[in-house]
Protein backbone atom coordinates (compact mmCIF):
# COMPACT_ATOMS: atom_id res chain seq x y z
CA UNK A 1 0.00 0.00 0.00
CA UNK A 2 1.19 3.39 -0.63
CA UNK A 3 0.18 6.74 0.65
CA UNK A 4 -0.70 8.14 -2.37
CA UNK A 5 -2.29 5.44 -4.31
CA UNK A 6 0.35 4.60 -6.80
CA UNK A 7 -0.31 0.64 -7.71
CA UNK A 8 2.02 -1.21 -5.54
CA UNK A 9 4.85 -3.23 -6.86
CA UNK A 10 6.08 -6.48 -5.68
CA UNK A 11 9.79 -5.89 -5.10
CA UNK A 12 11.92 -8.68 -3.47
CA UNK A 13 14.52 -5.57 -3.56
CA UNK A 14 13.96 -1.96 -2.82
CA UNK A 15 15.25 0.62 -1.26
CA UNK A 16 14.70 -0.31 2.28
CA UNK A 17 16.29 -3.60 1.35
CA UNK A 18 19.85 -2.57 2.63
CA UNK A 19 18.57 -1.59 6.35
CA UNK A 20 16.06 -4.57 6.61
CA UNK A 21 17.17 -6.85 4.98
CA UNK A 22 20.80 -7.45 6.29
CA UNK A 23 20.25 -7.15 9.76
CA UNK A 24 17.35 -10.08 9.74
CA UNK A 25 20.07 -12.01 7.44
CA UNK A 26 22.63 -11.78 10.09
CA UNK A 27 20.03 -12.74 13.26
CA UNK A 28 18.43 -15.69 10.70
CA UNK A 29 15.11 -13.82 10.60
CA UNK A 30 14.89 -13.96 14.49
CA UNK A 31 13.81 -10.57 15.97
CA UNK A 32 14.27 -11.57 19.77
CA UNK A 33 17.33 -12.84 21.50
CA UNK A 34 16.84 -16.13 23.21
CA UNK A 35 17.45 -14.81 26.80
CA UNK A 36 17.91 -10.90 28.17
CA UNK A 37 16.35 -8.01 27.25
CA UNK A 38 19.25 -5.50 27.09
CA UNK A 39 19.24 -1.95 27.98
CA UNK A 40 21.22 0.46 25.56
CA UNK A 41 23.16 1.01 28.14
CA UNK A 42 23.43 -2.77 29.47
CA UNK A 43 27.59 -3.25 30.16
CA UNK A 44 28.71 -6.42 27.91
CA UNK A 45 31.79 -7.51 28.55
CA UNK A 46 33.95 -11.19 26.76
CA UNK A 47 34.22 -13.60 29.17
CA UNK A 48 37.66 -14.93 27.37
CA UNK A 49 40.08 -13.90 25.08
CA UNK A 50 38.55 -14.60 21.73
CA UNK A 51 35.43 -16.99 20.89
CA UNK A 52 36.39 -19.88 18.24
CA UNK A 53 34.14 -20.20 15.48
CA UNK A 54 31.36 -22.80 15.88
CA UNK A 55 28.14 -24.09 14.80
CA UNK A 56 25.66 -21.39 14.88
CA UNK A 57 27.90 -18.69 15.55
CA UNK A 58 28.61 -16.11 12.55
CA UNK A 59 31.13 -13.76 11.64
CA UNK A 60 29.15 -11.17 14.06
CA UNK A 61 29.07 -13.10 16.87
CA UNK A 62 32.80 -12.85 17.13
CA UNK A 63 33.66 -9.44 16.06
CA UNK A 64 31.04 -8.61 19.56
CA UNK A 65 33.43 -11.12 21.50
CA UNK A 66 36.61 -9.24 20.02
CA UNK A 67 35.05 -5.68 20.71
CA UNK A 68 34.14 -6.42 24.52
CA UNK A 69 37.61 -7.78 25.63
CA UNK A 70 37.34 -3.76 26.92
CA UNK A 71 33.68 -2.99 28.50
CA UNK A 72 30.78 -1.82 26.10
CA UNK A 73 27.40 -0.78 26.22
CA UNK A 74 25.02 -2.54 24.19
CA UNK A 75 24.35 1.40 22.30
CA UNK A 76 28.20 1.26 21.42
CA UNK A 77 28.13 -2.28 20.36
CA UNK A 78 25.96 -2.02 18.01
CA UNK A 79 27.59 1.34 17.10
CA UNK A 80 30.65 -0.12 16.29
CA UNK A 81 29.27 -2.98 14.55
CA UNK A 82 27.43 -0.49 12.38
CA UNK A 83 24.59 -3.01 12.99
CA UNK A 84 20.56 -1.63 14.36
CA UNK A 85 20.07 -2.11 18.13
CA UNK A 86 17.66 -4.72 17.54
CA UNK A 87 20.41 -7.17 15.63
CA UNK A 88 22.58 -6.62 18.40
CA UNK A 89 20.53 -7.72 20.98
CA UNK A 90 19.46 -10.98 19.28
CA UNK A 91 23.39 -12.15 18.98
CA UNK A 92 23.82 -11.11 22.66
CA UNK A 93 21.43 -13.55 23.33
CA UNK A 94 23.47 -16.07 22.05
CA UNK A 95 26.36 -14.82 23.41
CA UNK A 96 24.79 -14.75 26.87
CA UNK A 97 23.05 -18.60 26.22
CA UNK A 98 26.96 -19.59 25.40
CA UNK A 99 28.70 -17.62 28.41
CA UNK A 100 31.11 -16.43 25.78
CA UNK A 101 29.99 -12.27 27.46
CA UNK A 102 28.33 -11.37 30.65
CA UNK A 103 25.83 -8.63 31.01
CA UNK A 104 25.07 -6.23 33.58
CA UNK A 105 21.82 -4.27 32.99
CA UNK A 106 22.00 -0.58 34.35
CA UNK A 107 21.03 -0.09 37.89
CA UNK A 108 19.11 2.80 37.42
CA UNK A 109 16.59 0.04 36.00
CA UNK A 110 16.22 -1.29 39.12
CA UNK A 111 15.97 1.44 41.26
CA UNK A 112 16.49 5.35 41.74
CA UNK A 113 20.50 5.81 42.06
CA UNK A 114 21.61 6.57 45.91
CA UNK A 115 23.09 9.77 47.03
CA UNK A 116 26.66 8.43 46.14
CA UNK A 117 26.08 7.64 42.70
CA UNK A 118 24.74 11.72 42.00
CA UNK A 119 27.92 13.11 43.95
CA UNK A 120 30.31 10.45 42.05
CA UNK A 121 28.78 11.63 38.87
CA UNK A 122 29.28 15.80 39.74
CA UNK A 123 32.54 15.34 40.82
CA UNK A 124 33.75 13.20 37.87
CA UNK A 125 32.13 15.95 35.57
CA UNK A 126 34.02 18.86 37.71
CA UNK A 127 37.38 16.66 37.11
CA UNK A 128 36.54 16.31 33.56
CA UNK B 1 17.27 -13.47 35.38
CA UNK B 2 21.11 -14.91 35.63
CA UNK B 3 22.42 -12.76 32.78
CA UNK B 4 23.01 -10.02 35.29
CA UNK B 5 24.83 -12.07 37.57
CA UNK B 6 27.33 -14.06 35.12
CA UNK B 7 30.55 -15.14 37.23
CA UNK B 8 33.20 -13.33 36.02
CA UNK B 9 37.07 -15.36 36.01
CA UNK B 10 38.37 -15.88 39.45
CA UNK B 11 40.12 -12.03 39.97
CA UNK B 12 38.49 -10.03 37.46
CA UNK B 13 37.11 -7.01 38.55
CA UNK B 14 32.97 -6.79 38.89
CA UNK B 15 31.59 -4.92 35.77
CA UNK B 16 31.00 -0.90 36.23
CA UNK B 17 27.19 0.10 36.48
CA UNK B 18 26.22 2.55 33.89
CA UNK B 19 23.86 5.86 34.32
CA UNK B 20 22.48 8.08 31.52
CA UNK B 21 21.01 11.43 31.00
CA UNK B 22 18.95 12.61 27.85
CA UNK B 23 20.06 15.31 25.98
CA UNK B 24 16.52 16.59 24.04
CA UNK B 25 15.24 19.29 22.00
CA UNK B 26 14.32 20.54 18.45
CA UNK B 27 16.11 19.46 15.37
CA UNK B 28 19.32 21.40 14.99
CA UNK B 29 19.17 23.16 18.05
CA UNK B 30 23.00 21.30 19.18
CA UNK B 31 22.01 18.14 20.94
CA UNK B 32 24.79 16.39 18.98
CA UNK B 33 27.29 19.49 19.33
CA UNK B 34 26.72 19.21 23.32
CA UNK B 35 27.07 15.14 23.32
CA UNK B 36 30.62 15.31 21.46
CA UNK B 37 32.00 18.27 23.61
CA UNK B 38 32.19 16.67 26.92
CA UNK B 39 32.16 12.66 25.52
CA UNK B 40 35.79 11.52 25.90
CA UNK B 41 34.86 10.23 22.31
CA UNK B 42 33.39 11.43 19.46
CA UNK B 43 29.49 10.69 19.51
CA UNK B 44 29.09 7.35 18.29
CA UNK B 45 25.51 6.91 16.07
CA UNK B 46 23.13 3.85 16.95
CA UNK B 47 20.01 2.97 14.98
CA UNK B 48 16.87 1.40 15.83
CA UNK B 49 14.80 0.32 12.44
CA UNK B 50 11.17 -0.06 12.72
CA UNK B 51 8.94 -1.39 10.27
CA UNK B 52 5.51 0.91 10.06
CA UNK B 53 3.37 -0.64 12.40
CA UNK B 54 5.99 -0.07 14.77
CA UNK B 55 6.88 -2.44 17.93
CA UNK B 56 5.65 -5.83 18.16
CA UNK B 57 6.69 -7.33 14.62
CA UNK B 58 8.70 -11.09 15.38
CA UNK B 59 8.88 -12.64 11.91
CA UNK B 60 9.47 -11.16 8.48
CA UNK B 61 6.44 -12.23 6.83
CA UNK B 62 5.47 -9.56 4.66
CA UNK B 63 8.77 -7.09 5.40
CA UNK B 64 9.39 -6.65 2.06
CA UNK B 65 5.52 -4.59 1.86
CA UNK B 66 6.35 -2.71 4.88
CA UNK B 67 7.56 0.91 4.93
CA UNK B 68 11.00 1.34 7.30
CA UNK B 69 11.64 3.77 9.19
CA UNK B 70 15.49 3.80 10.92
CA UNK B 71 15.58 6.24 14.22
CA UNK B 72 19.13 7.43 15.14
CA UNK B 73 20.65 8.08 17.82
CA UNK B 74 23.88 9.79 18.52
CA UNK B 75 25.39 9.24 22.25
CA UNK B 76 28.44 9.93 24.02
CA UNK B 77 30.18 8.78 27.39
CA UNK B 78 31.62 9.61 29.92
CA UNK B 79 33.70 7.34 32.49
CA UNK B 80 33.45 8.84 35.78
CA UNK B 81 34.85 5.95 38.13
CA UNK B 82 36.53 2.29 37.68
CA UNK B 83 32.51 1.69 38.40
CA UNK B 84 30.67 4.05 36.89
CA UNK B 85 30.11 4.80 33.29
CA UNK B 86 27.77 8.06 32.12
CA UNK B 87 26.31 8.18 28.87
CA UNK B 88 24.35 10.75 27.18
CA UNK B 89 22.23 10.16 24.73
CA UNK B 90 20.87 12.93 22.33
CA UNK B 91 17.19 11.85 21.47
CA UNK B 92 15.62 11.85 18.05
CA UNK B 93 14.20 15.22 16.88
CA UNK B 94 10.47 14.29 15.79
CA UNK B 95 7.64 13.67 17.29
CA UNK B 96 6.77 10.94 15.63
CA UNK B 97 9.11 8.34 17.50
CA UNK B 98 8.00 8.97 21.23
CA UNK B 99 8.01 5.46 21.70
CA UNK B 100 12.12 5.32 21.35
CA UNK B 101 11.87 7.92 23.27
CA UNK B 102 10.28 5.86 26.03
CA UNK B 103 13.30 3.98 26.06
CA UNK B 104 15.67 6.28 26.20
CA UNK B 105 14.02 7.68 29.29
CA UNK B 106 13.47 4.61 31.13
CA UNK B 107 15.90 4.93 33.76
CA UNK B 108 17.44 7.98 32.90
CA UNK B 109 18.25 10.13 36.03
CA UNK B 110 17.20 13.44 34.28
CA UNK B 111 17.28 15.43 30.72
CA UNK B 112 19.04 18.49 29.33
CA UNK B 113 16.02 20.38 27.30
CA UNK B 114 18.40 22.38 24.59
CA UNK B 115 16.37 25.63 23.18
CA UNK B 116 16.33 27.76 20.44
CA UNK B 117 15.21 31.57 21.58
CA UNK B 118 14.48 31.51 17.49
CA UNK B 119 12.32 28.89 17.65
CA UNK B 120 11.38 28.52 21.24
CA UNK B 121 8.08 26.29 20.34
CA UNK B 122 10.64 23.68 19.38
CA UNK B 123 11.39 22.45 22.59
CA UNK B 124 7.65 22.74 24.02
CA UNK B 125 6.91 18.49 23.05
CA UNK B 126 10.50 18.07 24.86
CA UNK B 127 9.47 19.53 27.96
CA UNK B 128 5.67 18.04 28.19
CA UNK B 129 7.24 14.85 28.01
CA UNK B 130 9.49 15.18 31.23
CA UNK B 131 6.96 17.41 32.95
CA UNK B 132 5.03 14.15 32.03
CA UNK B 133 7.13 11.12 33.39
CA UNK B 134 8.59 13.46 36.22
CA UNK B 135 12.11 12.99 34.68
CA UNK B 136 14.36 15.95 36.01
CA UNK B 137 15.04 18.17 33.73
CA UNK B 138 16.91 21.57 32.95
CA UNK B 139 16.41 23.98 29.80
CA UNK B 140 19.56 25.22 28.47
CA UNK B 141 19.35 28.10 26.17
CA UNK B 142 22.19 27.69 23.85
CA UNK B 143 23.31 30.90 22.46
CA UNK B 144 23.01 31.05 18.95
CA UNK B 145 25.00 34.06 17.38
CA UNK B 146 22.45 36.62 15.80
CA UNK B 147 20.03 35.53 17.96
CA UNK B 148 18.20 38.44 20.13
CA UNK B 149 19.53 37.15 23.24
CA UNK B 150 16.37 37.09 26.25
CA UNK B 151 16.62 37.32 30.25
CA UNK B 152 16.16 33.88 31.37
CA UNK B 153 13.33 34.64 33.28
CA UNK B 154 11.49 35.95 30.21
CA UNK B 155 12.31 32.30 28.56
CA UNK B 156 11.70 30.43 32.13
CA UNK B 157 7.97 32.80 31.73
CA UNK B 158 7.85 31.86 27.96
CA UNK B 159 7.78 27.93 28.55
CA UNK B 160 5.55 28.48 31.60
CA UNK B 161 8.15 26.04 33.45
CA UNK B 162 7.81 24.81 37.33
CA UNK B 163 9.68 27.88 39.40
CA UNK B 164 11.99 25.67 40.53
CA UNK B 165 13.29 24.08 37.39
CA UNK B 166 16.56 25.29 35.98
CA UNK B 167 17.07 27.64 33.12
CA UNK B 168 20.80 28.59 32.17
CA UNK B 169 22.72 30.00 28.89
CA UNK B 170 25.22 27.88 27.13
CA UNK B 171 26.96 27.13 24.55
CA UNK B 172 26.98 23.81 23.35
CA UNK B 173 30.10 23.77 21.26
CA UNK B 174 32.08 24.38 24.65
CA UNK B 175 33.42 21.55 26.90
CA UNK B 176 33.12 23.91 30.46
CA UNK B 177 29.72 25.00 29.39
CA UNK B 178 27.97 21.91 28.55
CA UNK B 179 29.76 20.42 31.65
CA UNK B 180 28.09 23.29 33.83
CA UNK B 181 24.77 22.55 32.24
CA UNK B 182 25.34 18.76 33.39
CA UNK B 183 26.68 19.30 37.09
CA UNK B 184 23.50 21.89 37.47
CA UNK B 185 21.50 18.82 36.18
CA UNK B 186 22.56 16.53 38.74
CA UNK B 187 22.12 18.83 41.72
CA UNK B 188 18.70 19.32 40.65
CA UNK B 189 18.09 15.79 40.06
CA UNK B 190 19.09 15.20 43.60
CA UNK B 191 17.35 18.25 44.89
CA UNK B 192 14.46 16.71 43.50
CA UNK B 193 14.93 12.96 44.85
CA UNK B 194 15.42 14.61 48.25
CA UNK B 195 12.10 16.49 47.92
CA UNK B 196 10.02 13.61 47.02
CA UNK B 197 11.71 11.73 49.75
CA UNK B 198 10.66 13.88 52.15
CA UNK B 199 7.18 14.08 50.89
CA UNK B 200 7.12 10.50 51.13
CA UNK B 201 7.95 10.88 54.47
CA UNK B 202 5.20 13.58 55.99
Amino acid sequence: MTANGEPEEIQWVDDHAGPVVRPYAVTRGRARPVTGTFDLISLVSATRGEATPEAGLGPEHLAIVALCQRIQSVAEVAAHLDLPVGTIRVLLGDLVARELVQVREPRATAGVPDDSVFEAVINGLRAL
Amino acid sequence: MDYGHSERPAGAAPLPTAIKILVAGGFGVGKTTMVGAVSETRPLRTEEVLTETGVGIDDLSGVEGKATTTVAMDFGRITISDDLVLYLFGTPGQDRFWFVWDELALGAIGAVVLADTRRLADCFPSIDYFEGRGTPFVVAVNCFEGAKQFRLDEVQAALNLDPGVPVLLCDARRRESSKEVLITLMEHAMKAREARRRAATD
